[in-house]
């Protein structure tokens, strides 16, 4: 059946070029997609890939950019977003776009209800919800308001509502940046389904062993050009592979080498629950232990919902959920860390995984967002001495290799490293002992990832201990010193270097459903 | 590799950089000279009455409530709130101060201190809800707005207090004494204290200057720093002129004056104006920044009480009378100066001579319009299309900046 289907192209892309104002964002790119096929598109931040996509689905419209697009051998002009959906195209955004306080069936609808006579018509909503539901595999009633599912079911849902629009070719914009490993292979696994059933999709990743897993065809793109397009089934691609045409370079290790120098023990925590904020019954956290020592990079491993920001945040000035009991020790004496500033006053540091949401002030520049968690050390009788704050974000954005023009430059409109590297600053200048950080490579391109290795293990160097976590297992083996593996709630082991191995954490990290079942 | 690339474009040539500093400043500039267009165009509509000095004099004391208002309301919209209820709050503390000194004979002085103190617990009162019980400022302040003008009624027993004390009245009508005796061409004092404004001002812009090249920092270009500093002392020593030759400096003047420079000070170089530009930028990320965010909210409402409580006074001084009606609408005066003047609904955005001057805007359109003669209901509609020009052309701004 496949060979069939392989022959024509649904899609061809044919020198396309958008200019904006001083920057080539897409030179002369050229892309054909095979229909039945899945086709990644690679590339470092800021390459073009998304600009790709906007151009493709008429959110920059036609006569904005020069190049022919065709969709099903036919030249087509998309003005708008509609015009591209009426034709089957239709592109899933990063940030997902569903209005939180609807129903699923009613998000799935929107813009295109189910109407009897002129008025919606709820049975029919739902009962088509429904179908569509199953067909990417979600078994929640489609009356749930989205608030109440997860991330991961959120990006079903979208894909749901492109079903419900008869969509010829999706585009799929890093549809697990935000998921866990359980939820992406299940994403991946309804790719793969969609396919079978005749629908193409075409996804932008950052994560390459998904783009292996799935992917038939790859596109990378480089500096607003396409380097090449590799097939996936002529012969064995390797992430390396892949990662040298992203960065028109061999990248030797994509971890750099470090050599631990570790001392006394800086941060212990012992038994310590956490409760639901929401829901009061519900144990987040069960009775945890960890510690980690100076200059030691301690990562924290667990599926999405296993509480590794709960535990971290509660940690960090009681920022997240109720009733939470245990003890903190600092450098072996017993701290409270009941408020934010009393947990910077113990020298802790918290870089979150939401950076738009939780860590910058988007609508400030690099200056005030570096001072922003220890303003009083650049003050004196409750006045900031604004000369010293710019001298201190200058020497940041240098030592950081933060790319901005300067530093009164907004940090809304820099890339994801870079703002990255606003928060670490932050947290660096706040001159803790001891950081957690979470997620700190989520949304960053292969070459600024490794610069935060770096950083990370010069913040050891310098005799801080480090916690990481991260949901993607990869990096905690390749920086990490020692990984607790965290399982609804509890940590179910202490795993030192000399025994990491990807199966041997994931057995761990799965434990608790395994003893349950 | 990029990074020196960067840093030399934004090295590259003075005049580019200058331009390029001039473009970052667009809106106070902007507004300035929407300021100073507004007043020739009066001054020549009018035939010159705009700026006669007793009009002058007049501007100012006539709009100092809602100016004083509009300092602390542009905190609270920085902070990402709101206050509906200083119009109301305007009318108690007058009300308040009418009962006090005429009902139970309190000095004039220990009757501007209670009240004051009266606005600090109006504010402990709606901080508390919103900052600690977490309702939404507007909810909570619109509440306010009919709590305190039935407290003004009750207080009053719906019925107006007049006459008030020399002494009291003079904190909104009266003059500094003059010095030349009423005999001298210009009044000595108000001349003194222009002077000593426009040197401090040198002072302070020389030794930021100086510090800034201490540190290294980059600076503004001195030519437009040199203009800037002409530019001001002259409008100064202008109005320093015009006050002068009628009948001094109003008393009102040297309040707001103070308010102005300490509030701008606060909100410009201290920890507390940053915690609430942070609070409004990003309510999360300052909480996890160590930010005390509610007890920021509840000092700014404390700050906004007082400070309502005090154009409460200042207004009920002018027109030497406590109004049960007194105030209305004077919040969304307030609101509209604050938005005139560059804040951001959605918060993080805003300063204090912007809220100034968005204030004068208003209050020179008001002036202006009724020496004219143009009826109320055109007032009300050019005031409309004012506020919404003002706005519209902060968006169309940062649309074109590529802000998001």
């Amino acid at each position: 059946m496949k060979e069939a289907t392989v022959t024509t192209n649904i899609l061809e892309m044919r020198n396309i070029t958008k200019t904006f104002p001083g920057v080539k964002a897409l030179q002369d790119v050229s892309i054909e997609v095979k229909r039945g096929h899945i086709h990644a598109i690679c590339g470092e931040n800021g390459a073009g890939k998304s600009t790709l996509m906007k151009v493709l689905s008429g959110v920059y419209p036609h006569g904005t950019y020069d190049g022919e697009i065709l969709f099903e051998n036919e030249p087509v002009q998309f003005r708008s977003i509609n015009d591209s959906e009426a034709a089957g195209v239709v592109i899933i955004h990063q940030e997902l776009a569903l209005s939180p306080y609807l129903s699923i069936a009613e998000n799935i609808f929107l813009g295109n209800e189910q109407q009897t006579n002129g008025w919606i018509d709820w049975n029919k909503t739902n009962l088509e919800a429904g179908k569509l539901l199953a067909r990417v595999g979600l078994k929640d009633n489609p009356i749930t308001k989205i608030t109440d599912i997860g991330v991961g079911k959120q990006q079903l849902v979208e894909i749901a509502k492109a079903l419900s629009k008869e969509v010829k070719l999706l585009i799929l914009d890093e549809p697990t940046a935000a998921l866990n490993d359980e939820d992406s292979a299940h994403l991946l696994d309804l790719m793969k389904h969609l396919r079978e059933q005749g629908i193409t999709s075409i996804i932008i990743s950052h994560k390459l062993n998904e783009i292996k897993a799935v992917a038939d065809e790859v596109t990378i793109i480089r500096d607003g050009k396409k380097i090449e397009t590799l097939d996936m089934h002529a012969d064995v691609i390797s992430e390396e592979r892949i990662i040298k045409g992203m960065v028109g370079r061999d990248l030797a290790s994509r971890f750099p080498d470090h050599t631990p120098h570790i001392g006394e023990e800086m941060l212990r925590i012992e038994n310590w629950n956490v409760y639901h904020p929401l829901d009061h019954e519900r144990q987040v956290v069960k009775s945890a232990n960890l510690h980690v020592r100076a200059g030691e990079i301690v990562g924290i491993a667990g599926l999405m919902g296993a509480g590794r920001t709960e535990l971290a945040m509660s940690v960090f000035g009681h920022s997240y959920g109720y009733n939470i009991s245990g003890k903190v020790y600092k450098q072996g004496v017993e701290v409270k860390t009941n408020t934010v500033s009393a947990a910077i006053s113990h020298g802790l540091a918290y870089a979150t995984e939401d950076r738009k949401r939780y860590g910058l002030n988007l609508i400030e520049d690099i200056t005030r967002n570096i001072s922003a968690a220890a303003l009083e050390t650049l003050s004196r009788f409750g006045l900031v001495d604004a000369n010293r704050e710019i001298v201190v974000a200058q020497g940041y954005r240098k030592d950081m290799n933060i790319k901005a023009p300067n530093v009164e430059a907004i940090t809304g409109k820099l890339s994801g490293g870079n703002q990255q590297k606003v928060v670490l600053s932050k947290w660096m200048f706040s001159n803790p002992d001891v950081l957690i950080l979470d997620e700190p490579t989520r949304g960053i391109d292969v070459g600024a990832k490794y610069e935060i290795y770096g950083i990370i293990n010069q913040l050891a160097d310098d005799g801080k201990g480090v916690i990481v976590i991260s949901s993607e297992l990869p990096e905690l083996l390749g920086i990490c010193d020692r990984i607790y593996t965290l399982a609804e709630g509890r940590i179910t082991a202490d795993v030192p270097r000399a025994d990491f191995t990807a199966e041997h954490l994931m057995q761990y990290m799965t434990q608790e459903r395994k003893d349950q079942e | 590799m990029s990074d020196t690339r960067v840093t030399e474009v934004s090295r590259g040539g003075g005049v580019r950089r200058a331009g390029n500093y001039l473009a970052g400043q667009l809106r106070q500039i902007g507004l300035f000279i929407a300021l100073i267009v507004i007043v020739i165009f009066f001054q020549i509509a009018t035939a010159g009455i705009t700026l006669k000095p007793i009009n002058v004099s007049n501007l100012i004391v006539q709009n100092s409530y809602i100016l004083i208002l509009a300092v602390g309301m542009v905190m609270v919209i920085i902070a990402g709130h709101i206050d509906l209820s200083v119009g109301s709050v305007v009318a108690f503390s007058g009300a308040m101060a009418g009962v006090m000194i005429t009902q139970w004979h309190f000095p004039w002085w220990v009757a501007i201190i209670a009240c004051l103190a009266i606005g600090a617990l109006v504010g402990m009162w709606q901080g508390f809800w919103i900052a600690y019980f977490r309702i939404p400022a507007f909810i909570v302040t619109l509440a306010g707005m009919l709590t305190f003008r039935g407290l003004t009624q009750i207080a009053l027993q719906n019925e107006q207090i007049s006459p008030f004390p020399d002494e009291f009245r003079a904190l909104g009508s009266g003059f500094l004494p003059d010095l030349g005796g009423g005999q001298s061409f210009l009044e000595p004092l108000t001349v003194i204290i222009g002077i000593v404004a426009v040197l401090l001002l040198i002072a302070q812009g020389i030794r930021g200057r100086i510090q800034r090249k201490k540190y290294a920092v980059e600076d503004e270009p001195f030519a437009w720093f040199i203009t800037k500093l002409l530019f001001t002392s002259a409008l100064i020593l202008l109005v320093t002129y015009l006050l002068a030759s009628y009948r001094g400096t109003p008393i009102v003047l040297i309040v707001l004056g103070l308010l102005v420079v300490v509030y701008a000070a606060v909100m410009k170089r201290s920890v507390f104006g940053r915690h609430i530009y942070a609070i409004g930028g990003n309510l999360n990320a300052a909480a996890l920044s160590g930010v005390k965010t509610k007890r920021v909210t509840f000092l700014l409402f404390v700050n906004m009480g007082v400070i309502a409580s005090l154009a409460g006074l200042v207004f009920t001084a002018q027109l030497n009378l406590a109004n049960p009606k007194a105030g209305d609408g004077f919040e969304l005066d307030a609101i509209a100066a604050v938005f005139i003047g560059g804040a951001a609904v959605t918060g993080g955005i805003g300063t204090v001579t912007g809220a100034i001057i968005g204030g004068l805007i208003i209050g020179i359109l008001n002036n202006g319009m009724s020496i004219l003669g143009v009826g109320s209901e055109y007032q009300q509609l050019i005031k409309g299309l004012v506020l919404l020009a003002a706005v519209a052309f902060d968006v169309f701004n940062k649309r074109r900046s590529g802000g998001r």
